[in-house]
């Protein structure tokens, strides 16, 4: 029983470390009010960056690369929404269908259409000296490839710069008040560029642990809806990087039911479990979630003189 | 309106700018892209141009057909977007409507012939309006974000339906992941014996009109553009219910996402299975952005994105270019005219001379 309760935690975890990446970048964004439809598409280009850089530079290049795509995809949003304050959620819609066509067609034409699959060598787990010899939690969380360490590491670095630094305080006053900031002397259109490229950054990183900590390959569409899942996340999470981190945490376990229940040889059609995740968000929505939490300016571009 | 009081000429003018800019920024994306991809960008547009207009089969059996669902879901995504509801759950209502009009078909009601036909829309339409009823909810009574809930609820009906073929709705000989094929009394009737244009077609044009003349004319349609333009005004000037009005506008969507499945099973596919819907959910959301969010304008950018689609297929046909390309075209496209809003619009560079004028108007008290 232990022994399971172990594979199945060892298996949230993993399932989660890309969630926690894209939903600690994203809270960061919604911090400075903006809502990022198109963070999957930046996981996707995160995902597809990994599996090529990984090719012809090797590992770290190829999470270097998915951080350059997906600051990519989120400057293109950023200017966008920031400058031009077009729609946020259209404009995220857009950039989400345009960042799965595009890696899907380079995918195609640089490996073919099926048959000849990319393969990149996955990171394998690293045990923490000590920390994994904590009983039952010790493997689970500590046994883990690097990537999701950094995952941890993001959590704090994340609630450190918000909570504790003054560009922090200034970026979440953005997605409050944004002409106070502008009287504080800030530029709440710079803050929510930066708070976008965050998120953007760390949604490529979500998309790289995919490729190189889980899969070892691309897949068109292999994002599966993550991005989309992580904006759930943040609201679970009341906007706050550790409240992310648990509920991202949830999810990664109601991804791990899957391989719990082949296991256990429940007698469910499996595309129950494959559907579980999205069911879960609604349920999450509704009930912890609401709207009381949000940034004030959530979603809202910038005010204009009329 | 001012826009009806101007002269013919230069509202049509106007209408073509408004289609032309970015259709042209979109085609320029596209050779970019195929060039920089490698592809012979002159085959591969000739390919789509072929594949789109190059002969009226290709506009009667590809682009017309394509462009039927598209319209029918692109006309409900506009009446939502109209409303204020961002429902991108389109693709999820669709797949709703397709599973509910192959039920009906497979049953009894499916030797009825016309009639039978008739009530399988219907179902379509009501399951369509059914799956958009629990974001619809979710929205009213706890305030949840229909754009994340929609979305979901695209990916459990994908998996929905990926189980219903694999499992009580699968064909006989339980070899392929698909419904039994519809008996041909069920489907809808072709226009003209050449092509593959169905009746679905006219329906869907009828419905643009009815969906354009009710919301220009009819007090619903009316309450509809208030609670879209300014629900707190429309709610406090016109004692409109915005809460009732949006719930209407999302099932109404719903319904048309779903009448668009049932059309399209009972039109196109007489069959259920997984990748039925090429994604014409996420394009109706540029169909209708590209109308403008007007019913009318419907008409027209269903047909242009039908068109790139049945273009886009003929590319990966005969020039080996991959189906994502579309999909690019589509980004680029909605991109490009929502940069156009943006800078016609002309305050990006104002916006924030603007705002602290009026910040500072508000401290003195001259302002409110």
């Amino acid at each position: 029983m232990i022994e399971l309760a172990t594979v199945f935690l060892e298996a949230a975890v993993r399932g989660a470390t890309p969630l926690a990446f894209a939903a600690i970048g994203e809270t960061v964004t919604e911090r400075a009010g903006v809502i990022n439809i198109g963070l999957e598409g930046m996981i996707i280009a995160g995902a597809f960056g990994a599996a090529a850089g990984a090719l012809v530079i090797g590992p770290i290049g190829g999470y270097g690369a998915a951080v350059g795509a997906g600051s990519v995809m989120a400057a293109l949003f950023a200017v966008f929404t920031v400058r031009w304050r077009t729609d946020q959620i259209i404009t995220g819609t857009a950039v989400t269908v345009g960042a799965l066509g595009l890696t899907a067609m380079l995918y195609r034409t640089m490996f073919g259409a099926g048959g000849v699959a990319l393969s990149v060598p996955t990171t394998p787990p690293v045990a923490l000296p000590l920390l994994s010899q904590i009983p039952l939690l010790g493997r689970p969380f500590f046994v883990q490839p690097p990537v999701t360490y950094v995952a941890y590491l993001a959590v704090a670095l994340a609630w450190w710069f918000l909570f504790r630094t003054r560009r922090g305080l200034a970026l979440r006053a953005a997605g409050e008040a944004p002409v106070a900031v502008l009287a504080a002397g800030h530029s709440p259109a710079r803050l929510r560029t930066l708070a976008i490229l965050i998120g953007g950054a760390m949604g490529g990183l979500g998309g790289a642990s995919i490729v190189l900590a889980q899969v070892g390959t691309f897949a068109e569409g292999m994002s599966a809806g993550r991005g989309f899942i992580a904006l759930a996340i943040v609201a679970l999470g009341r906007w706050h990087p550790i409240g992310a981190a648990g509920a991202a945490l949830l999810f990664g376990g109601a991804i791990a039911l899957q391989h719990l229940a082949q296991a256990a040889a429940v007698r469910l059609p499996y595309q129950a479990f494959l559907a579980l995740p999205y069911l879960l968000t609604l349920f999450a929505l509704a009930g912890g979630a609401g709207r009381r939490h949000a940034p004030a300016a959530l979603g809202r571009p910038l005010p204009t003189l009329e | 309106m001012i826009s009806r009081d101007r002269p013919l000429a230069r509202r049509v003018a106007a209408v073509g700018l408004r289609f032309a800019a970015p259709l042209a920024a979109a085609a320029l994306v596209l050779s970019l892209l195929l060039a920089l991809t490698g592809f012979d960008v002159v085959a591969a547009l000739a390919a789509l141009w072929r594949g789109a207009a190059g002969s009226p089969d290709a506009v009667l059996s590809a682009t017309l057909v394509r462009a039927t669902p598209l319209l029918l879901a692109g006309l409900g995504v506009a009446i939502a977007f109209r409303a204020g509801v961002f429902n991108i759950g389109a693709e999820g209502q669709l797949l709703a409507g397709a599973t509910a009009a192959t039920v009906m078909a497979l049953s009894t009601v499916g030797s009825w012939g016309s009639a039978g036909a008739v009530l399988g829309l219907l179902a379509g339409a009501l399951a369509g309006a059914g799956w958009a009823w629990t974001p619809a909810w979710l929205k009213r009574r706890f305030g949840v974000l229909e754009v994340i809930s929609t979305i979901m609820l695209n990916f459990v009906a994908l998996h929905g339906v990926s189980y219903l073929v694999r499992g009580p709705l699968q064909e006989p000989t339980r070899v392929y992941p698909q419904s039994p094929t519809l008996p041909e009394i069920a489907r809808l009737p072709v226009l003209n014996e050449a092509s593959r244009l169905h009746a679905g077609f006219v329906l869907a044009v009828a419905l643009a009109i009815v969906g354009a003349l009710t919301l220009r004319h009819s007090a619903a349609g009316f309450r509809l553009r208030a609670v879209g333009a300014n629900a707190a005004a429309a709610a406090s000037a016109g004692r409109i219910d915005v809460a009732t009005v949006q719930t209407r506008a999302f099932l109404a969507s719903g319904a048309l996402a779903g009448l668009a499945g049932g059309v399209e099973v009972l039109g196109v596919t007489f069959a259920l299975y997984e990748n039925l819907s090429p994604g014409y959910g996420y394009t109706a959301i540029a169909v209708a952005l590209l109308a403008g969010l007007r019913p009318s304008g419907v008409i027209l950018s269903s047909v242009l994105l039908g068109g790139l689609g049945a273009g886009a297929s003929a590319m990966q046909r005969d020039a080996g270019v991959p189906a994502g390309a579309a999909a690019v075209t589509e980004a680029v496209l909605v991109l490009t005219l929502l940069a156009g809003h943006a800078l016609v619009r002309n305050d990006a560079t104002r916006t924030w001379r603007g705002a602290v004028a009026r910040w500072r108007a508000r401290e003195r008290g001259t302002l409110r």
